[in-house]
């Protein structure tokens, strides 16, 4: 890393300010002006809609494998996504998906 | 709402997030400790991860920035790079805005501060449950949620900076978040125009990873939305 001191600050600084601004900006500038129903209606699908995406590459080419798909890691995704389905429940999911995850990995570091 | 929570609604609605907050400690943890390891290992001194932490509060940017960092990347595309995987959270607060918006500017504002992929998820869930909820009790809801996890996130992240690189790579660290991910993903797939959403936002996804950080995820949400509201029409018509 070739930052300087004030280099390094200053990102942190635009960063912080930038990413409030973000999070600000309809909640702090609309208020409580009413948004038309469509709008509406496109942001109801805002988490199914960024989530999935954000998540899918780092599934199936995981940057701790170079890349490469690695099967303990789809199990333990697919483990992930079927509790959670099953059970509505995030925390079952999350844990049934990282009981997988080590068991994969612990026998791929045994075969 | 039951009738023992009309006495100091803002109170239990409080301590109701509090307590749904709480299960994401566990989600937030390992994520934080990684934070401190990597941003640690990439030579940033204490008080720069730190400032990150607090300040930027947002993980995924955190360690986009980072990454970028380490690639002695331009100034600019570490910030754009950053503020692109960030861009989600202006339709995060744009979707609270009709049970947020007549809330006091001062607490939209730290509600704002607070609006990170975890706090948004439960609050929004919460609040389409609740629509009976005041304005009042939502904001304090939020606030409850984001307090059990906001202080981990500080401490956890000072952790993985004194733990350095004690961490072995075998922990896998970095799939507890794609983990945690799908965990929120799988409840919300609660109806066709849900699950197309999904599937859009997957495929465009993959088909645009080549591009910026952030770009394509952008990109793919749109369509996703478009899909997801399209979907819903059609299955009105039909029914």
């Amino acid at each position: 890393m070739n930052y300087s001191t004030t280099q390094i600050w200053l990102i942190i600084g635009v960063l912080a300010v930038g990413t409030f601004l973000i999070r600000f900006s309809f909640l702090g500038l609309i208020g409580d002006r009413p948004m038309p129903p469509l709008v509406l209606r496109l942001l109801r699908f805002t988490p199914v809609a960024v989530l999935p995406g954000m998540v899918a590459p780092l599934v199936l080419w995981p940057a701790a494998t170079g890349g490469e798909p690695d099967l303990a890691r789809l199990i333990a995704a697919a483990t992930t996504l079927a509790v959670g389905l099953w059970s509505r429940n995030v925390l079952w999911g999350m844990i049934s998906g990282a009981v997988v995850l080590y068991a994969g990995l612990g026998l791929t570091a045994l075969l | 709402m039951p009738t023992s929570t009309e006495k100091e609604p803002a109170k239990s609605a409080y301590w109701a997030g509090v307590r749904d907050g709480a299960p994401f400690i566990l989600v937030v943890v390992p994520f934080a400790v990684l934070f401190g390891v990597v941003a640690t290992d990439a030579g940033l001194t204490l008080a720069q991860a730190m400032g990150f932490t607090v300040l930027v509060i947002a993980g995924a940017a955190q360690f986009a920035a980072l990454q970028m960092m380490v690639e002695n990347a331009a100034l600019p595309m570490v910030l754009l790079a950053a503020l692109a995987v960030n861009l989600r959270m202006a339709m995060y607060s744009a979707s609270l805005v009709p049970y947020l918006g007549p809330a006091p500017l001062w607490k939209r504002a730290l509600v704002a501060y607070l609006n990170f992929d975890q706090t948004y998820m439960v609050a929004v869930t919460r609040y389409e449950a609740r629509p009976e909820m005041s304005v009042d009790d939502r904001v304090w809801y939020f606030f409850g949620v984001a307090t059990p996890i906001v202080p981990f996130w500080y401490t956890m992240t000072l952790v993985g900076i004194l733990a350095g690189t004690a961490i072995p790579d075998a922990w896998a660290l970095d799939f507890i978040l794609p983990i945690a991910f799908l965990a929120m993903v799988a409840p919300m797939l609660k109806s066709l125009a849900h699950v197309a959403a999904a599937a859009m936002s997957i495929f465009v996804a993959l088909a645009l990873n080549g591009l910026p950080s952030g770009t394509g995820l952008l990109i793919a949400a749109f369509a996703a939305m478009i899909t997801g509201v399209v979907v819903e029409i059609w299955q009105e018509r039909r029914a």
